[in-house]
């Protein structure tokens, strides 16, 4: 008699399992992806609208902190930053293009000098953040009799609120323009050398063939390289941190490290005004990820 | 191919293009190589202005072991290895659940599930901070390492699931209609099927996984403090005020620091490219 509940369960599992099982198995990815990454999301809209030090009480002040922002001059000097690493990042792609076309052949020793123009995208950020503050640094660093040799005068490059922003976007795009580099060096790869051949014989070579012959089979590494690119650009703080910590006189900060000086260092903690220049980022990068996931979800249909 | 390959060209051409590489290179590093360069050097280089030449003597060895024996940085490497394994364990091992349940069930919902882990690995770290920083504080697990692996492995299952469904999707479907087909249970086809198949993606992921978690630093400052947890690119601040203005340790230091994703990299090059570039060809 014992047998037969353990029968019936047995078979409610036959029966159910291909319905239970993709949840059994979703169950423990989901479950830590809500608690640490879904929820914190809302949590964080919640707490813009509230001021609070991360301790005590949390009081609503609806928009208060919002309405902050738009009078506070560190709020437009980041995102005028954001706007300028979100553009002249960019220019990590036609680099890294440029890079993969040099490299793209088939000399001696051409894996090993491929691995090594990519190994700054290994590096952790903040080493090469240490690496470039060291490089501009006017009493030890190669730059100024670098570009002494251009007939340039020296300059103080994380020094001077003007060029500052630009000195690090430059040590962002190293490892940027790597990782465009080996996502081009693939596509290459897979260019089919038939249409290449085809094309040869009809005249194209140069620029005309990149442009109409090649580019178009790159279709796919440019986009994950515009959208590793984007993405980035948005999130850069490791460098600004380690190279400057916004300064000097807070000319270089971007949204990102914004929102962290003001809810985690000494500016005070302040979460609820902090949560509020996340969700402007946020919503920035939102406009990427609708982008991203729009072309998936078309893909997925065509599929 | 295009370019046009050299060898199709003249001798003079092909003699450019070979001289050309290792200047090409050395512009390219020329940032690291000063700071490799620092790193070999004697103190007195430094004091009497022989910045850029050849070191004085060679005290690279020197260096290298101070950083060892003189600085916190040997706990901060081990905090590095303590906090990224884990992580790769946990996030690799979710990842290969959802990605199957996600890669071989169709199910309502699906997509939307999927969407949701893909869009969540692209929010700004700053939209999660106080809330996650908060969750960690609650649980008791502020300025832990496990506080610091359990975050990391919810936030790397976006990233491992789009890869592992993926991967998934372009196994051969056959293989699973079979095993079905003889009764096999869906765990065991899992288990026994799946598993074996997905050998590659788990090396690929593995090798990228433990490069980001190693190299995070943002994650590091919000929810660990002091050398007992701390990782190692958050530890080479500290390290740095320690040999202030000490260029050679310095450098020294963030060449230790820098090291084991390179490693990595070197060691694993066919997985970690075949990785990275998942999706740049169609």
């Amino acid at each position: 008699m014992s047998a037969i509940p353990d029968a019936d369960q047995r078979s409610w599992w036959r029966r159910n399992q291909m319905r239970a099982a993709p949840w059994l198995f979703l169950a423990p990815g989901i479950a830590f992806f809500a608690v640490y990454v879904i929820l914190p999301i809302f949590q964080s809209f919640q707490i813009s609208f509230y001021r609070w030090d991360g301790l005590g009480e949390a009081r609503y002040i609806g928009l208060v902190n919002y309405r902050e922002l738009l009078d506070d001059p560190a709020f437009y000097t980041s995102l005028r930053n954001n706007v300028k690493w979100l553009l002249l990042y960019l220019l990590a792609i036609p680099g890294g293009l440029f890079i993969a076309l040099f490299l793209n052949q088939q000399v001696r020793g051409i894996r090993l000098y491929k691995s090594l123009f990519f190994f700054p995208f290994v590096i952790s950020q903040v080493v090469v953040g240490l690496v470039f503050a060291w490089f501009y640094n006017p009493a030890i660093g190669l730059f100024n009799p670098l570009i002494g040799l251009f007939g340039l005068s020296p300059m103080n490059v994380l020094g001077n609120p003007n060029t500052v922003t630009y000195g690090i976007i430059a040590a962002g795009l190293w490892p940027q323009v790597a990782y465009c580099m080996i996502l081009y060096l693939t596509g290459l790869n897979a260019v089919d050398p038939e249409q290449v051949e085809a094309a040869r014989l009809d005249g194209a070579k140069g620029w005309r063939m990149l442009w109409y012959v090649i580019l178009p089979q790159l279709r796919p590494a440019t986009f994950i390289a515009v959208v590793v690119t984007v993405i980035g650009a948005l999130r850069s703080f490791d460098m600004i941190s380690v190279m400057t910590n916004g300064g000097p006189f807070g000319s270089s900060r971007v949204l990102a490290y914004y929102m962290f000086e003001v809810s985690l260092s000494e500016y005070g903690f302040r979460m609820g005004y902090g949560a509020a220049i996340a969700v402007v980022l946020f919503l920035i990068m939102m406009v990427y990820i609708a982008f991203f996931l729009w072309r998936m979800w078309r893909e997925e249909r065509g599929a | 191919m295009f370019p046009t390959p050299v060898e199709r060209r003249s001798a003079a051409v092909q003699n450019t293009y070979k001289a050309l590489l290792p200047v090409a290179l050395i512009l390219w590093l020329l940032p690291l190589l000063m700071v490799a360069l620092f790193s070999i050097k004697p103190d007195s280089d430094f004091t009497q202005g022989n910045l850029w030449g050849l070191p004085s003597s060679f005290a690279g060895f020197e260096n290298y072991t101070r950083v060892f024996t003189d600085s916190a940085m040997p706990r901060y490497l081990l905090n590095s290895v303590f906090i990224t394994i884990p992580t790769v364990i946990g996030a690799v091992a979710l990842s290969c659940m959802t990605g199957f349940a996600l890669g071989v069930y169709r199910f309502r919902g699906n997509i939307w599930i999927f969407f949701m882990f893909v869009a969540g690995n692209f929010v700004p770290f700053q939209i999660l901070m106080v809330p996650v920083r908060d969750l960690t504080l609650n649980l008791g697990l502020y300025d832990t390492r496990l506080g610091l692996v359990l975050f990391h492995i919810a936030f790397q299952t976006g990233f491992c699931t789009l890869f592992m469904r993926n991967f998934i999707r372009a196994l051969p479907r056959e293989l699973i209609e079979a095993a079905r087909v003889e009764g096999v249970s869906e765990i065991r086809i899992f288990w026994y099927v799946v598993l074996p198949l997905m050998r590659p993606a788990i090396a690929a992921l593995s090798v990228l996984i433990f490069t980001f978690i190693w190299n995070d630093y943002f994650w590091a400052i919000v929810l660990t403090q002091g050398v007992d947890t701390q990782p190692v690119t958050a530890g080479i601040t500290a390290f740095n005020s320690q040999f202030r203005a000490a260029y050679h340790m310095m450098s020294a230091g963030s060449i230790i620091a820098a090291l084991p994703p390179v490693m990595m990299f070197f060691l694993m090059q066919k997985h970690f490219i075949a990785g990275l570039t998942l999706g740049a060809v169609k």
